[in-house]
């Protein structure tokens, strides 16, 4: 068994909201000690508002503002700037947000941050739609995946949102995941450590929203991670991609498997989807090569 | 008007310079601006100046509107002084967040230049696109000509940070916004005494630990409201007493409701912004032809001071609004208002809503004149009266 080095100084206290099992509780306790009591956070309304709890009592040791969905770049760079104005340039501005947030409605916000290279570190806990709200897809749901406003399954693509960003040439973007909770802290305190806008993707398993079992979102977790669904890299300045070692050793149905969103696939559908993963593996370590 | 006020310091500054002449004074730390005609010099003039080290402020170009209201929130909510500009479509893309704004108790200072939204596109003076965000929470002055916007944006930081509530300066696209006047400039130490820096709460940055805006039960959503009730029942007497130490730095006096020739009027012109310059020469011309007319200007239309209103009314017999804006199915809005306000009181003036100027269109003072003469005999009627 590995143990989990991030340094628990108590920046995530109990009483948080989350579902029983919820690995995005797990991973926000590791990302709120990982960067430290110097921090001020933005939570855009998405699960991470929920988790945090209602007024007064927050589960974050750090001070928090719940902005507006649309709006969770911008807001973290009114913070930014203000602190820079009374000469506190070195806090963290850290940004909660979900995949609605990120990929949707808060598309223009984080683009136009990224563009002005804020000095913002931005979490995007993807759980792949509109969890928050019973389960409707966002432009982060998979093909084939079943949610309550794509019943029969999702007939496109998941945005890519990580080529997106590159493409902005920003100091640093990774992806990390509550099943490789030391590279989630690494990963957040090298982010830390750099001037300009960041952005971090965590993956998260969603119980009800995914039908996953109320103890295995971490091993779903994981199985993104080793069949090449969700690879854990880091790209810096946009161009230098880094994966981490080890990872696409099996294929996708044992992933599949776990979720009752993909229940209803064929074997033609699950072969389609291997195909778009070997794909997008192939123009990853492609990418790594350059 | 203290003619003394008027010697070294008297610039020739249109509307929009005169407000980032303002906003230069009253040195804010942040101000995200996003362009849009007819509000673009603001921002350029500031850009200007920082540009020259004339202004030491965390100035930021976001992508919308909408993002630089976001950024403004959270700057102000971590305890800088804030300022932004905008105007008809952004203010409406705004709109969202204008209540965030008011109910985070942000003093942020905005100067919306009054435009038509779209559609169709235009670009004309016409207050509809603030007069339609009344209710989100923000205080609103509508200023006459450029020296009163500067003179408002200064007041307007005064106001904000003393009741933690927003400020909206509105001035009327071109008529003032690009119409360039004597404008007298105070001195930077006069606008330091006047706007000290407060020991304002850092309600984020301050190692706290607390949230802003998290949700909230029913009971503690409504004492927010109760909270903000109270403090707008104190804005116009803070408004009073801006204006008063204004009047004694500058010479120059501003007052929520501004009077001209009314204390023995038989017809009163109500109305706001630059159609208030008009009505003045219309006044003028008037008692010239023996009539006793009268202006009533608003210039502090959120909160309505509505006792002030009746009695600076109650006297007169008949009150003429000029609404350059047109709220359909209703009417003017500040028609509307004045109906609600006078509801009730003995010896109210009849009342005419006059659309006038809706859209931009000319309204010389010699349209005013033949509508006091038609109108002050005639008897009361409820509905809007369209102008020409």
């Amino acid at each position: 068994m590995e143990k989990i080095n991030y340094g628990d100084q108590g920046q995530f206290c109990s009483g948080h909201v989350a579902c029983a099992g919820c690995a995005e509780a797990l991973s926000m306790r590791v990302i709120l000690n990982a960067v430290g009591e110097d921090t001020v956070g933005v939570v855009a309304p998405s699960c991470s508002a929920v988790i945090l709890g209602g007024h007064p009592m927050s589960a974050a040791k750090i001070s928090v503002l719940h902005g507006t969905l649309e709006s969770a770049a911008a807001s973290a760079s009114g913070i930014k700037r203000a602190l820079a104005a009374q000469g506190r340039d070195d806090t963290t501005v850290l940004c909660l947000a979900g995949d609605g947030g990120t990929y949707d409605i808060g598309l223009q916000a984080l683009s136009s941050a990224a563009e002005r290279n804020e000095d913002i570190l931005y979490i995007c806990f993807d759980n792949e739609g509109y969890m928050n709200t019973g389960g409707q897809k966002s432009s982060s749901t998979p093909r084939d995946a079943s949610t309550g406003s794509t019943p029969l399954g999702k007939t496109t693509r998941k945005k890519n949102m990580i080529e997106i960003l590159a493409a902005h040439r920003i100091p640093y973007i990774a992806t990390t995941s509550p099943s490789h909770l030391n590279d989630m802290a690494t990963k957040i305190k090298k982010a830390q450590s750099i001037r300009g806008t960041k952005v971090i993707f965590v993956q998260i398993p969603c119980l009800p929203g995914w039908g996953v079992a109320d103890d295995a979102a971490v091993k779903t977790a994981r199985l993104g991670v080793e069949s090449g669904v969700f690879p854990l890299l880091e790209i810096e300045g946009g161009v230098n991609y880094t994966i981490l070692p080890g990872q696409k050793g099996q294929s996708i149905n044992a992933y599949l498997a776990q979720q009752k969103r993909y229940r209803h696939l064929t074997d033609e559908n699950r072969s389609v989807l291997q195909a778009e993963v070997d794909e997008t593996w192939e123009k990853l370590n492609s990418m790594v090569a350059i | 008007m203290n003619v003394s006020a008027f010697n070294d310091d008297l610039h020739l500054l249109n509307g929009n310079h005169a407000v980032a002449w303002g906003v230069r004074l009253a040195a804010p730390d942040v101000a995200p601006l996003y362009p849009i005609t007819p509000q673009t010099p603001i921002l350029e003039k500031l850009i200007d100046f920082q540009s020259s080290n004339l202004l030491d402020a965390e100035l930021f170009t976001p992508e919308s509107e909408h993002s630089a209201m976001a950024a403004a929130i959270a700057a102000s909510v971590t305890g800088a002084r804030v300022f932004t500009a905008t105007s008809s479509q952004g203010l409406l893309l705004m709109h969202e967040l204008l209540h965030f704004a008011a109910g985070a108790r942000t003093p942020i200072v905005m100067c919306n230049v009054n435009r038509t939204p779209a559609s169709p596109w235009g670009f004309w003076p016409d207050q509809i696109d603030s007069l339609s965000q009344r209710d989100t929470g923000w205080i609103q002055f509508y200023c006459e000509n450029p020296q009163d916007s500067l003179d408002t944006i200064i007041q307007a930081f005064q106001i904000a940070e003393t009741v933690s509530l927003p400020v909206m300066v509105n001035h009327d696209a071109f008529y003032v916004s690009h119409s360039v006047e004597p404008v007298s400039l105070p001195s930077s130490e006069t606008v330091q005494g006047f706007l000290p820096r407060l020991d304002r709460q850092n309600q984020l940055a301050d190692s706290s630990g607390r949230s802003v805006g998290a949700p909230v039960s029913q009971a503690a959503w409504n004492q927010t409201r109760r909270a903000m009730d109270a403090d707008m029942q104190k804005v116009e007497a803070l408004t009073v007493k801006a204006g008063e130490e204004w009047a004694n730095l500058t010479g120059r006096s501003t007052a929520p409701l501004e009077q001209y020739r009314t204390s023995d009027a038989e017809v009163v012109f109500v109305t706001m912004g630059s159609m208030a310059g008009t009505a003045r020469l219309a006044v003028d011309t008037l008692r010239e032809k023996g009539i006793a007319a009268g202006l009533l200007k608003v210039r502090l239309f959120r909160p309505l001071p509505v006792a002030s209103l009746c009695d600076a009314l109650s006297g007169t017999s008949c009150a003429l609004v000029l609404d350059r804006n047109y709220s359909p199915g209703t009417g003017g809005v500040l028609h509307q208002e004045l109906k609600s306000t006078l509801f009730g009181l003995n010896a109210a003036p009849r009342l005419f809503g006059m659309l006038s100027g809706v859209g931009g269109v000319n309204v010389p003072p010699e349209t005013l004149e033949k509508l006091a003469i038609e109108y002050r005999t005639a008897n009361a009627d409820n509905q809007p009266i369209w102008v020409e």
